[in-house]
């Protein structure tokens, strides 16, 4: 796993992206801090609020690499013959890309310490301006392992780096889009039943058996139904509920108000393991399509 | 050392490996020879882990690739048809990138490191970045790379495919290095590659086996029977009666030529060097000149060239779709000639139309 981890870091390191992560990041944080905290605002952590907006560009450009490039020149055949299993493979990435991510964050570590030297007038709480940068790792953690994974889907970087963009976009947005949906039962239903034929949809696309995806979407918009009948109140305001759930970046609101949410720690990092289990998952996938 | 057994991989409705079974000893050089297509570059993927089969089993030193992959691939060493470097990094830090990813424990790894460049050639450029060097070096390295480890089996597809004679040639002595100490199985779809390195030859035809053997024992044993071409001065018929009871000829066609002349085709059963003798002797017996005597025997191009061909012609029958273009898979057009007429019948007929030079 160690060779994996230092070839990664070498590779971002070696190259143009991780640098220009590493200057965006740097660029607007310090833009932010002369904007927020130089200029009376005592709350470090509106600096990291506004750089979610960065994150959205800094981390496709981190991640898309990471795996598609492997499938592009074609090495990646060399990781699947490796004695090394999957798992190792991609954490060792992971965990440079990882590493490449946090190297700004503690230069941005100083930021709240020299604000408190410069200005006379209130100064930063630095207990909670650290709370928050940790935060902002953890979303970090969480961001880095969804770009991993769609970087494994794809066979361009450039592709990747899109993809991740959009859907890192959405997430972004979830929480507002939400806003516009109808909370009734019958919205919940039909919502899901969407999920049922998407889901109908990607079964058949990857198992090519249309007979059975049928069926199995089927059997389950049934199960759905009969839910649907029994325990119609429970799906009100159903799936706004679980999209909120998913709204990866709320998650990071609380750190604003000076609040060390545990939970939302425990959730990046729940975020994280689920994407990283996907992109070994659409690894081992390879292997039996290719 | 390693046993394929009812090995099937299928692409949706495309059968790539269809029930292939045959067993690796150990220290021998194994030649994977089939037309492009055939199903080499798949079966290699699956001997090495790259790719899962549909159904069957891969046992490596006893353990089985999909079940102990780990254990299993710790035994073998691969080079893809691509050689699969990391163009920005120097020889060096790639091979030592590798011997890390590969569990070498780091007290050998300088050592086997330079053992490795030692034995491909590729010292002098250890301090070059890979995008730099020629596609020979890159080859190079993808081997050193396939060695590393010091796995007991080493695989490689299509090792000379792209290099400029001179590079195929020292690919090739390098193979040669490599079967000394390493189970080394090649694939290639140019028959003369593999006659030149391989001690056994396994010959694959749309994901099956149709023939395997040491190069000498494919010819004996496809081959069956010689030919002779006889030119003697006498009658068609006195030429004919002198041949006629010796043991060992199965037929003579005999034809009237010019001046006297008269042209023999004799085919023999019996492919011993002896055979010449008792010809010319009974020809000899009977006052007849023989002008020419020249013998004829299937060589190893065109086994494979009958084996590949046969088995097209099965399929197309089965199909009972004529005129399918069948893909062209040798450079010269003597040879596509024969394949075409051959895969008109189902039976072997090249014999008779190519020019042998024993």
């Amino acid at each position: 796993m160690s060779a994996i981890y230092e070839r990664e870091l070498d590779s971002q390191l070696n190259g143009l992206t991780g640098y220009i992560y590493g200057a965006l990041m740097l660029l607007f944080g310090g833009i932010y801090v002369m904007a927020y905290n130089l200029s009376g605002y005592t709350q470090f952590s509106y600096v990291l609020y506004s750089m979610e907006f960065v994150m959205l560009i800094a981390v496709p450009l981190l991640t898309m690499r990471s795996i598609a490039e492997e499938r592009h020149q074609r090495t990646d055949q060399l990781l699947y013959s490796l004695p090394m299993s999957m798992t190792k493979i991609v954490l060792g990435k992971y965990f440079a890309l990882v590493t490449v991510m946090a190297l700004p964050m503690i230069v941005m570590a100083l930021y709240p310490v020299v604000v408190n030297a410069m200005t006379l007038s209130g100064s930063i709480s630095l207990k909670s301006a650290y709370g928050a940068l940790v935060g902002f790792f953890f979303l970090g953690l969480a961001l880095v392992a969804i770009g991993l994974f769609i970087s494994s889907l794809m066979e361009n970087a450039g592709l990747a780096a899109g993809a991740c963009f959009i859907v890192l976009l959405l997430l972004y947005f979830l929480s507002a889009l939400t806003d516009y949906m109808s909370g009734s039962a019958w919205a919940s239903f039909i919502a899901f039943t969407v999920v049922v034929i998407l889901l109908g949809v990607l079964l058949w696309r990857t198992t090519k058996n249309g007979n059975f995806a049928l069926i199995f979407s089927i059997a389950l918009e049934a199960v759905l139904l009969i839910c649907f009948l029994i325990w119609q109140d429970a799906f009100s305001g159903l799936i706004v509920t679980i999209l909120e759930q998913l709204a990866v970046f709320d998650r990071f609101d609380n750190f604003t108000y000076d609040i060390f949410d545990i939970t939302s720690i425990v959730y990046y990092i729940s975020v994280a393991v689920v994407f990283l289990f996907l992109t070994v998952q659409s690894m081992e996938r390879r292997r039996w399509s290719e | 050392m390693i046993e394929v057994s009812h090995l099937t991989k299928r692409y949706g409705s495309h059968l790539a490996v269809d029930d292939l079974n045959f067993t690796v000893e150990n220290g021998v050089v194994y030649g994977f020879l089939g037309p492009n297509g055939a199903g080499k570059s798949t079966t290699m993927n699956i001997l090495t882990g790259c790719l899962a089969a549909t159904s069957g089993t891969v046992t490596i030193d006893g353990y089985d690739i999909f079940d102990e992959p780990e254990e299993a691939k710790r035994r073998i060493g691969y080079l893809p048809e691509l050689p699969p470097l990391y163009v920005g990094m120097t020889v060096r830090e790639y091979l030592t990138f590798v011997a890390r990813a590969k569990g070498v424990p780091s007290k050998e790894q300088e050592g086997q490191l330079e053992h490795v460049m030692e034995v491909t050639g590729t010292t002098e450029v250890a301090d070059r970045l890979i995008k730099n060097l020629s596609k020979g070096f890159r080859q190079r390295v993808g081997i050193a790379q396939a060695i590393l480890g010091d796995p007991a089996v080493v695989i490689l597809d299509e090792p000379t495919v792209g290099l400029d004679p001179i590079q195929i040639i020292e690919i090739r002595d390098l193979i040669h290095e490599l079967g000394k100490e390493h189970t080394v199985i090649l694939s290639s779809h140019i028959l003369s590659e593999v006659q030149a390195v391989c001690d056994q030859i396994l010959i694959i035809n749309r994901g099956k086996l149709v023939a395997c053997g040491e190069p000498q024992s494919l010819e004996e044993q496809f081959a069956g029977e010689a030919t002779y071409k006889i030119t003697a001065k006498a009658a068609a018929a006195d030429a004919e009666r002198a041949l006629q009871n010796i043991d060992g000829v199965q037929k003579i066609e005999a034809q009237d030529g010019e001046d006297g002349r008269c042209d023999l085709t004799v085919t023999v059963s019996d492919l011993s060097a002896e055979m010449d003798e008792r010809l010319s002797f009974a020809m000899s017996d009977r006052r007849i000149p023989v002008l020419r005597l020249e013998r004829e025997q299937a060589s190893l191009e065109d086994v494979f060239l009958n084996l590949t061909a046969q088995a097209e012609a099965e399929r197309e029958a089965q199909e009972k779709k004529g005129g399918k273009g069948k893909k062209s898979w040798f450079k010269s057009g003597k040879t596509a000639e024969t394949t075409a007429e051959t895969t008109d019948g189902p039976a072997p007929a090249a014999e008779d139309e190519k020019e042998a030079d024993t």
